[in-house]
């Protein structure tokens, strides 16, 4: 076994997500056969080699530091789920 | 006269003689789609009023120039993970089932300067994440050829549509195969760009260091317009390459005399369809005919391709995609107890499995203690497959292989087996690693009458390159003048 199930949980745990029990041993069973899979990449050495982030290796790309026109209020605001006079309204954070 | 079966460059001949107007080939497919979308779902959302207007408006266009770009009043369709302002756009997800971005992608606000008419949004994997577009919310698409089977995925809809001919053309993205894979099995040509070559501005994003938007086109002709229309430096996106970009157009010259094209032994293993290999050698032989050095090369690091992949694309997904938590846009779950109950129930609720299994996977080789032996060795590897294409362009211009293993699966075929799921990608992913360019073009059909796919690849930036050899083998072939019968 790769993964066990309390690993699982713990993983969905980090990744903010429920799983039920039959999603819990499904995922198991098919994360510890994908994870045995991946472990093919044992079998190279590559304590000598680079690792590679991104393909187009590149400086840092910076720009200007000026404002910019940006959304309107109303326009950041309209997908929200819930606002308040003008804020992204959530359930209670503080009691 | 069925507009819809023209090519982009045959609409613009016919557009720039004034002998038709952009609304009536915007009518024409408007009711295509209105005939054949039942059967096949390419379209999450047809946008049947924009389009008219917008075509209207070519229309104005046309009628005071005489020079006009090629995709003024041309009908085009978009995948449903590229930003469309105040255009519902969902990433086949119940999670932003009802997200409407307030901002172009750049490669929108392209095809607008261009005159273009968007017709739709196309449907997807969810998130990208898949092979057969089985997994989108919005249910799953067809293939156009056989309405039992799989149109490929990620960019299902973006390859049906084509095919079917309910757009001329459509935008779609590669992460790991997500353009060429469909192409192949819908029997179109399918364009990923070099990484870097398409600003990636308002595409939604999967894994970050993969992502390519890219097209779909019945021919290579009006691939090269479209891709001539959406690539470029974009100082919005910082990976954007600022090189000047090639008018594609040029390099459609009917001549492979002298192009040496790779054939890599590692490409052709067993569980390779018989009829799909005898579509791919057949097409090494045309290319030998026409004058093309036909070079054995290595890519050694191939078998590691998918191991690799799986790591760097879903520990990129988990980060993100962890900002859909309910607050600022899409789904929120309701009856949540605080905040924390209220992230996880919307997540719960929002995503499917396969992002699920994603997200978990990605998030358990970041996790403390298993980065190094998972994320970094991945990295590493991928440092040698990329080193793999440099060594193998030194002895060719363009490498052959088949996009991928079988033609279009059955819907279900593969569904409970993701690893499975995930090895049809074997041929495309190296690419996406490597950041290099790619297409699949027609090369065949099996004897059920399924199409096949011959992918050709360049190194960084050498697009014209595979528009050449692609251009000349349709020249001296007939597969992608055929097309699906759906009644």
């Amino acid at each position: 076994m790769k993964i066990t199930k309390e690993e699982v949980e713990y993983v969905a745990k980090l990744a903010r997500m429920y799983l039920s029990k039959e999603e819990a041993k499904m995922f198991t069973g098919q994360l510890d056969k994908i994870l045995d899979y991946i472990n093919l990449l044992n079998e190279l050495d590559v304590n000598d080699v680079q690792p590679t982030s991104q393909s187009v290796s590149k400086r840092n790309v910076l720009r200007k530091d000026t404002a910019d026109n940006t959304f309107k209020k109303e326009e950041s605001l309209k997908n929200a789920p819930s606002q308040d006079k003008g804020f992204f309204k959530v359930p209670k954070v503080i009691e | 006269m069925s507009l819809c079966n023209m090519a982009i460059s045959e609409l613009h001949e016919l557009l720039r003689k004034k002998k038709i107007s952009s609304l009536e080939i915007t009518t024409q497919y408007l009711n295509r789609i209105k005939q054949t979308d039942d059967k096949i779902n390419s379209f999450i959302t047809v946008l049947e009023e924009d389009a008219v207007n917008h075509a209207i408006e070519a229309d104005k266009i046309i009628s005071k120039n005489d020079d006009f770009s090629a995709l003024t009043g041309i009908p085009v369709g978009i995948k449903d993970l590229i930003s469309t302002k105040d255009v519902r756009t969902t990433c086949g997800s119940k999670i932003l089932h009802n997200y409407s971005p307030p901002y172009d992608a750049t490669v929108i606000r392209k095809l607008k300067e261009n005159n273009a008419v968007i017709v739709g949004k196309l449907n997807m994997d969810e998130f990208a994440m898949g092979s057969s577009t089985e997994t989108s919310y919005f249910g799953a698409t067809k293939n156009p050829w056989d309405t039992d089977r799989i149109p490929g995925g990620s960019s299902g809809g973006c390859a049906s549509s084509v095919a079917a001919r309910q757009c001329a053309a459509s935008l779609g993205s590669d992460t790991g195969g997500s353009i060429r894979q469909p192409a192949a099995c819908c029997g179109v040509v399918g364009f990923k760009p070099t990484y870097g070559r398409v600003s990636r501005f308002g595409l939604i994003a999967f894994a970050s260091s993969l992502d390519q938007i890219g097209t779909f086109s019945i021919d290579t002709r009006d691939c090269a317009i479209m891709l001539n229309a959406v690539c470029g430096h974009d100082p919005a996106d910082s990976t954007s390459a600022k090189l000047k970009v090639p008018d594609f157009t040029k390099a459609l010259v009917n001549d492979v005399r002298g192009m040496r094209i790779g054939i890599p032994r590692e490409y052709f293993i067993e569980g390779i369809d018989a009829e799909v290999l005898k579509a791919v050698n057949d097409s090494i032989e045309l290319y030998r005919k026409l004058g093309a050095t036909i070079v054995d090369i290595d890519l050694p690091h191939t078998k590691y391709a998918v191991a690799v992949y799986y790591i760097i694309a879903t520990a990129e997904a988990s980060s993100n995609l962890a900002r859909y938590d309910g607050v600022k846009y899409g789904y929120r779950a309701k009856d949540a107890n605080d905040l924390l109950d209220m992230y996880c129930k919307t997540r719960t609720q929002g995503f499917g499995a396969e992002v699920k299994r994603r997200i978990m996977l990605g998030t358990y080789v970041l996790s403390s203690g298993y980065y190094d032996a998972y994320y970094l060795r991945a990295q590493k590897v991928r440092t040698l497959i990329t080193k793999d294409f440099r060594d193998a362009f030194e002895k060719c211009d363009v490498i052959l292989t088949p996009t991928a293993p079988t033609a279009a699966f059955k819907i279900g075929e593969k569904t409970s087996d993701p690893l499975q799921m995930y090895l049809s990608d074997i041929f495309t992913i190296s690419a996406n690693l490597a950041g290099i360019c790619g297409a699949s073009i027609p090369c065949g059909f099996t004897s059920d009458g399924l199409p096949v796919g011959l992918q050709l690849l360049a190194k960084h930036f050498d697009e014209s390159l595979i528009i050449q050899a692609a251009h000349t083998f349709e020249q001296n072939t007939d597969y992608h003048k055929k097309l699906p019968d759906l009644g």
